[in-house]
């Protein structure tokens, strides 16, 4: 289990990577995404996924191990994620602005001249 | 999305998802469930509707436009985290009513804290959803 | 010591944010909210570092869960030093804006967004849980998103696709690295993880780790490889906005790099020597930038890149006296920055363009402001006795200790070009007479003139403001040295701050 889902991470890792490395801004979303779940995988993972291995208690003290998982990787993910949706939504709002003011999907041509600042 | 199908299904669906809703959100502290997933329980019955419906006809059926939830999901999420520091406890303490109220149970802050993020996610995910549909038709 | 004091400049800032939202529309009662809010909260931080000053640090633990375990606020002499320059530069940010930011853009929500922002920049100071720490870096992120976007110009829109695009990945960074150190420790409390990495056997791991934080915390102070989003996103939005972003953003990745290198990774050689490696390209790129830019506040965001090399310059060395420096540098770089961007935004009333080619002669049109902003500007470039030069001599008394020659070469650079760009400002824009108009370009006007006098306070009083603290940072300065001292103190010997987040018996 856990060699599939290392494989999985270094997957989702290298495709947001080269994503985030094309010129296109839909393919930088998509990227980005990519990346978001690699670290939920990753947290998931690293909080390692044992059964029943309780966070408070003490390993020796037996009394509550069939009953509780660490909860804390959960926690973290569930408030990854929903950061991560917060940023995307942002993110496909903002892109779909540019895209009708620029009127290009190519982040090359995201650069407007010095004379038009103000 | 013109599908008799769908069309038909979600007007059985609202109704199922959002009773569903608050059953998850109210179950949400000593069970899988909570304020976040209840709430999205509930845009998703209403991103059902908008879809079969068109985006302007679910939102004559909510009373307010989503936008003004967010702010009374926060005053009522924020109170209920900050209320325990007028009682001389660290932030986020639950407090708790002495007696079990008969037939509904036990009430603590933390309850109130869930349905601020309900109202808050609901809120939130709809203007966003929104505002996308109606920005891209 | 457990007190629930600690929450109140986050938990203000919240209320008025929401408070802000019910009064969606209403632009004069937005002002009014805003600034009220933000003296009140300057009043409490006040409050607070004088309590931890002279007391003890102060700890909250949310929802009354037990440190390792649960959150916890920290409240020591570093962080609310930070909460108080925080509500000083919020202040002035709060009255300029009100004057400063059209009143379409605080229809469409300025205020809110501004007080989550500030909120999350307290709460990254106050918390002393490191994913903790990551949501308030969202919190800041995401309402630095909506600020930079606000009005949704062309340009203003470019500049924040380059923003978000290398912020959410320094976040991607920082939440893998605490995802391994989640693995490898078994906890977030930062107390606790000081002592469990202390006893890691496996420092390769410790290292690499290290370096997931000093990625996504660079890229968020804005250092050498990873800086390139700065000067092509700062110059786009409103000034109060950049105000707030120049004088706080990147100041906030500078206190989380100090803030997990003194606790939780503390560096070795070989950190050391590539964090001195940033801080000479970061203060050389950033300076060399700024010799070629004609707009002013792409020239100050360049000296934005220019100065964290400073800091990271005292970080590197990692002594006492090295690092007491760089918290001044930092103290002064936070009321300097928002400041010169004020000034920026007020340039461009009094003159209709931030252009050096175009403006000229300011100096005969307003002597009283031109002479207001000389303070400013030379604190920046560093003139003893103003606020610039004190801590450049700690850094260079700590350069010749540990014999960083090269370093200080970098310093000297970073500083005469400092010099040089601000004399040449000072002589184009206020000198200099304004170039003839050949009838090409449109008209430039001034908009301060015709403004009402109140209007015209609330422009000028956060620059009296912020210069009366610059002013004060420099003449006082044997004040500032010992709270700097203090701090390194707490830094370097970390038991205490460890006691008082785990109790006596860790």
């Amino acid at each position: 289990m856990e060699i599939l889902l290392l494989i999985l991470i270094a997957l989702l890792y290298s495709t947001g990577i080269y994503m985030l490395l094309r010129r296109s801004m839909v393919k930088l979303l998509i990227g980005l995404g990519l990346l978001g779940n690699g670290v939920n995988i990753l947290i998931f993972l690293l909080g390692s996924i044992t059964k029943g291995k309780p966070p408070v208690i003490d390993d020796k003290a037996s009394l509550f191990r069939d009953i509780y998982a660490d909860p804390i990787p959960q926690a973290l993910i569930l408030t990854a994620i929903v950061i991560s949706f917060g940023l995307q939504a942002f993110a496909i709002v903002l892109l779909k602005r540019v895209y009708v003011l620029v009127n290009s999907d190519d982040l090359d041509d995201l650069n407007t001249p010095e004379e038009e600042d103000i | 999305m013109k599908s008799i199908i769908l069309k038909t299904a979600t007007e059985y669906l609202l109704p199922i998802l959002l009773l569903f809703s608050i059953f998850i959100l109210l179950r949400g502290h000593y069970y899988p469930g909570g304020g976040f997933v209840g709430g999205l329980i509930a845009s998703i019955a209403f991103v059902l509707h908008s879809f079969t419906h068109g985006v302007n006809s679910t939102l004559r059926l909510l009373p307010v436009h989503p936008s003004g939830l967010v702010p009374f999901g926060l005053v009522l999420s924020a109170t209920s985290m900050l209320l325990p520091l007028m009682a001389g406890k660290p932030a986020m303490t639950g407090l708790w009513i002495e007696e079990p109220i008969p037939v509904i149970g036990m009430i603590g802050s933390a309850l109130f804290f869930d349905i601020g993020v309900y109202f808050l996610v609901i809120g939130v995910v709809l203007t966003i959803l929104f505002s996308i549909f109606q920005y891209s038709e | 010591m457990i007190d629930n004091y600690l929450i109140l400049p986050v938990a203000i800032h919240l209320f008025a944010a929401i408070l802000l939202l019910f009064l969606w529309r209403r632009t004069v009662a937005h002002r009014i909210v805003s600034i009220a809010t933000s003296f009140i909260v300057m009043l409490l931080s006040i409050r607070l570092f004088s309590k931890v000053y002279n007391g003890n640090i102060l700890i909250m633990e949310a929802g009354s869960w037990k440190a390792p375990f649960g959150i916890v606020f920290v409240a020591d002499v570093f962080s609310c030093t930070l909460v108080l320059l925080t509500s000083f530069a919020a202040l002035a940010v709060s009255i300029f804006s009100s004057a400063g930011i059209s009143r379409s853009r605080i229809l469409y929500g300025y205020f809110p967004i501004f007080h989550f922002l500030v909120m999350g920049l307290n709460g990254a100071f106050l918390t002393g849980d490191i994913f903790n720490l990551y949501v308030w870096f969202e919190v800041i992120i995401i309402s630095s998103f909506v600020l930079m976007t606000l009005g949704g110009r062309k340009a203003q829109v470019e500049g924040a696709v380059k923003y978000m695009a290398m912020n959410i990945l320094a976040s991607t960074f920082f939440l893998t690295g605490i995802g391994i150190l989640y693995g490898i420790t078994g906890t977030l409390n930062m107390a606790d993880l000081s002592i469990k990495i202390a006893a890691l056997e496996n420092r390769n791991l410790v290292n690499i780790t290290a370096l997931f934080f000093i990625i996504g915390f660079g890229i968020k102070a804005a250092v050498f490889p990873l800086y390139f989003w700065l000067p092509s996103s700062y110059h786009t939005p409103p000034s109060a906005v950049v105000a707030t972003f120049g004088g706080l953003l990147t100041k906030v990745g500078i206190y989380a790099l100090f803030r997990i290198s003194t606790l939780i990774f503390v560096p070795d050689e070989f950190t050391k020597n590539l964090l001195l490696f940033i801080a000479v390209f970061t203060i050389l790129t950033g300076s060399f930038g700024a010799l070629i830019k004609r707009n002013i506040r792409r020239m100050f965001s360049y000296l934005i890149v220019c100065h964290i090399g400073f800091m990271i310059g005292g970080l590197a060395m990692f002594t006492g006296v090295a690092i007491t420096g760089a918290l001044i540098y930092l103290f002064h770089d936070i009321m300097v920055k928002t400041n010169m961007f004020l000034i920026a935004g007020l340039i461009r009333q009094l003159k209709g363009t931030m252009n050096m080619d175009k403006l000229g002669g300011l100096y005969t049109d307003y002597p009283k402001i031109s002479l207001l902003i000389a303070i400013v500007l030379f604190s920046l470039a560093g003139i003893p006795p103003l606020s610039g030069f004190w801590p450049k001599l700690y850094l260079f008394e700590a350069g010749f200790i540990n014999r960083q020659y090269i370093l200080i070469g970098a310093i000297i650079i970073g500083s005469f070009i400092t010099l040089y760009v601000i004399a040449k400002m000072w002589a184009d824009v206020f000198w200099k007479n304004p170039p003839e108009n050949d009838g090409r370009g449109e008209e430039l006007k001034d908009s301060f003139a015709t403004l009402s006098l109140s209007k015209k306070t609330m422009l000028v009083s956060p620059i009296v403001f912020l210069a009366a603290i610059s002013l004060y940072l420099g003449f006082c300065a044997q004040n500032i040295t010992e709270v700097a001292e203090r701090i390194t103190s707490e830094m370097l010997d970390t038991t205490p701050y460890i006691e008082a987040v785990l109790g006596k018996t860790y």
